[in-house]
């Protein structure tokens, strides 16, 4: 009797992984058959020959490696680093400000002002994409309000300046939402301390307010970098054909030019960026 | 030095502050004491410049502080969640106010380990806030708003968050600190017991006004109105009227001993304080006293604190005994103090 009291402690950690096992699986199932699966194929792909009418061919090649240095390939991506890293740091200059007022509004404005930071995404991304084009154009909105002034017309769409307001416009929320979860966490008697001690407004916020919020400050970057790095929507929609992004040329690889393995390659390399950059950011979280 | 002129503050409906004058004096260890929501912080805080005064004047040496921003006042406030800044170490945090002043580094840096050295963390001055126990959090606190030299030093709840062993350490260091410094102190605290250990004077809040403001043992005994007697210690009231002797007339219990602190016209509504360990619990046979019932013993270690049910009285009466009590509950008994020690006030209108 003694003894088969005692074996039942011993057979709880294994009931304890099992029932882990069942919670888990619907999600490690659908991480595995939807994106490992997937990501397995895609990069596979880098290492073999194109077919001749699209499809691949299995057979060993480092080709697609050797073309992505060509510098036609490495300066869309540089191109599309500088567009997502300018995109990102205008949208920290204007989301910071914009996270610290409404962090400071009384409790009714604050949750008034977070709906209307997010109200744009209940409506379709490509007709709130799309409505640029039409006001941008050459008779459009801006240029005959400018023509009612004496001005212009200018070319206001289809270079890399309308591509960074396109992303801008959409992913500014993205910034806003994690700065603003960072500045209202702060303790307020935080920035009374400072004062107390006889800091100005500028070197409380610099000394105290700032390093405080980078950890939301690396958040709302990555969440702005990332889908502005390797979009294709807004550079094929406001850049016209002659910026293309990474995005366009992954995009262009697939299905126009039918040729999967340096598609492949191509998203390999859009991916390892970004892993780099998740990583510095880890890093940069954790010291913050 | 620091005067408080007629200083009012209303939040919408709520009057915080109501025309609060006040003066403190240069060395002084000076105590607001009142419940929570009774203006005291808020008093603080004008002080420090984080509130506004609707209407009064604070000066400070003759000086008007209220036309300065909070970052120029020669003032140091010790909040009462410390506010150490998280990101910065223990010296870090010491060093901020030193910085702002532009000091040579070297001067910062001999000023910094010094008072490390008197609040007792020199050897945690690398740490980050968050490593630190409550009691060393609050030593931070209290070197980050002294190495400032500040003329004067605010402290809001200072002991709050500590528990109660820590507490009595930290009130003794506080007044050994107060001492070496020479700095006024201005202390905020909803604990009588606190304001009495430490301050020299204390001012008496109650609903955004000063009900007394004196020295902890003329407080304690001597109260001037109701709301001082009932809210600093434990006190027991009877309500009558006063009968130009030296005595109260009450209704169920004729005359009661005690001594007016004022003259009070005979019929006047009047109350009665008398402390607890001022009453002397009688055998339910002698011939003085107010006859009663033991309802419970509590022993405290070096007092016992013994509640006595007086048919008539609306509360039990508190008896305070040295070491453990000889009566149990249920016990016949008669409560009697001297004239001497019960002490008679006009009753509120």
């Amino acid at each position: 009797m003694k003894s088969e009291v005692k074996t039942q402690p011993v057979s709880r950690p294994r009931g304890r992984w099992l029932g882990a096992f069942v919670f888990l699986s619907p999600g490690l199932a659908y991480l595995v058959v939807l994106m490992l699966v997937p990501l397995a194929l895609v990069f596979s792909y880098t290492v073999f020959q194109r077919g001749r009418f699209g499809g691949v061919v299995y057979e060993f090649t480092t080709e697609n490696f050797e073309r992505l240095f060509d510098p036609l390939y490495l300066s869309v991506l540089l191109d599309s680093l500088k567009i997502a890293a300018i995109t990102t740091l205008v949208a920290l200059l204007i989301g910071y400000p914009t996270a610290y007022l409404i962090a400071q509004l009384p409790k009714k404005w604050k949750t008034l002002a977070l709906v209307a930071i997010v109200l744009p995404f209940w409506t379709n991304f490509i007709i709130r994409v799309y409505a640029w084009t039409i006001l941008l154009s050459g008779p459009g909105l801006v240029n005959s309000a400018l023509a009612k002034v004496g001005l212009g017309p200018y070319e206001l769409l289809y270079n890399q300046g309308t591509i960074v307001a396109g992303l801008l416009y959409s992913y500014l929320p993205l910034m806003v939402l994690p700065l603003y979860a960072a500045i209202e966490k702060l303790d307020p008697q935080l920035r009374e301390a400072s004062a107390n001690l006889g800091a100005s407004g500028f070197t409380t916020f610099r000394k105290v307010t700032l390093p405080l919020t980078v950890p939301g400050v690396l958040t709302g970057s990555l969440f702005v970098f990332v889908p502005s790095f390797g979009n294709f929507v807004i550079p094929e929609m406001l850049g016209g054909n002659k910026s293309i992004m990474v995005g366009n040329l992954i995009r262009n690889q697939f299905l126009s030019a039918r040729d999967w393995p340096f598609g492949a390659t191509l998203s390999l390399a859009l991916i390892a960026v970004l892993v780099v950059l998740l990583i510095v950011q880890a890093w940069a979280a954790r010291r913050a | 030095m620091l005067k408080i002129d007629g200083i009012s503050r209303r939040f919408g409906d709520v009057t915080a502050l109501d025309d609060v004058s006040l003066e403190i004096g240069q060395g002084e260890f000076f105590a607001l004491l009142g419940p929570s929501g009774c203006g005291k912080t808020t008093l603080l805080r004008i002080i420090a410049g984080f509130e506004t005064p609707d209407a009064g004047k604070v000066t400070l040496d003759g000086e008007d502080l209220l036309s300065r921003p909070p970052n120029r006042r020669p003032i140091s406030l010790m909040f009462q969640s410390y506010a150490l800044f998280p990101h910065m170490t223990v010296a870090k945090n010491v060093a901020y106010g030193l910085e702002r002043e532009k000091l040579p580094r070297q001067e910062i840096k001999q000023r910094v380990g010094e008072v490390l050295e008197t609040v007792g963390l020199s050897a945690h001055a690398a740490r980050r806030p968050a490593q630190l126990s409550g009691g060393q959090r609050q030593r931070v606190a209290l070197a980050r708003s002294i190495v400032k030299r500040p003329r004067l030093l605010l402290l809001d709840e200072p002991l709050s968050a500590l528990d109660k062993k820590v507490r009595a350490d930290m009130q003794l260091e506080l007044k050994r600190l107060q001492h070496e410094v020479g700095i006024t102190f201005v202390v905020v605290t909803h604990d009588q017991e606190e304001a009495m250990s430490l301050a020299d004077r204390i001012a008496v809040f109650d609903r955004g006004t000063v009900r007394q403001v004196d020295e902890p043992i003329s407080l304690y005994e001597r109260p001037r109105s109701p709301f001082v007697a009932d809210f600093v210690g434990a006190n027991n009231l009877f309500s009558g009227e006063a009968s130009g002797l030296d005595g109260i007339k009450s209704e169920k219990f004729g005359m009661l001993a005690g001594t007016p602190l004022e003259e009070l016209e005979a019929g006047t509504g009047a109350l009665l304080a008398v402390r607890p360990e001022k009453i002397e619990l009688a055998d339910a046979s002698a011939t003085r006293g107010l006859a009663g019932e033991v309802l419970d013993v509590s022993f405290y270690g070096g007092v016992s604190h013994i509640s006595v049910d007086v048919p008539g009285h609306p509360k039990p009466v508190l008896v305070a005994v040295q070491g453990a009590a000889s009566v149990r509950p249920g016990a016949k008994v008669k409560v009697r103090w001297n004239a001497e020690d019960a002490v008679i006030m006009a009753a509120d209108q």
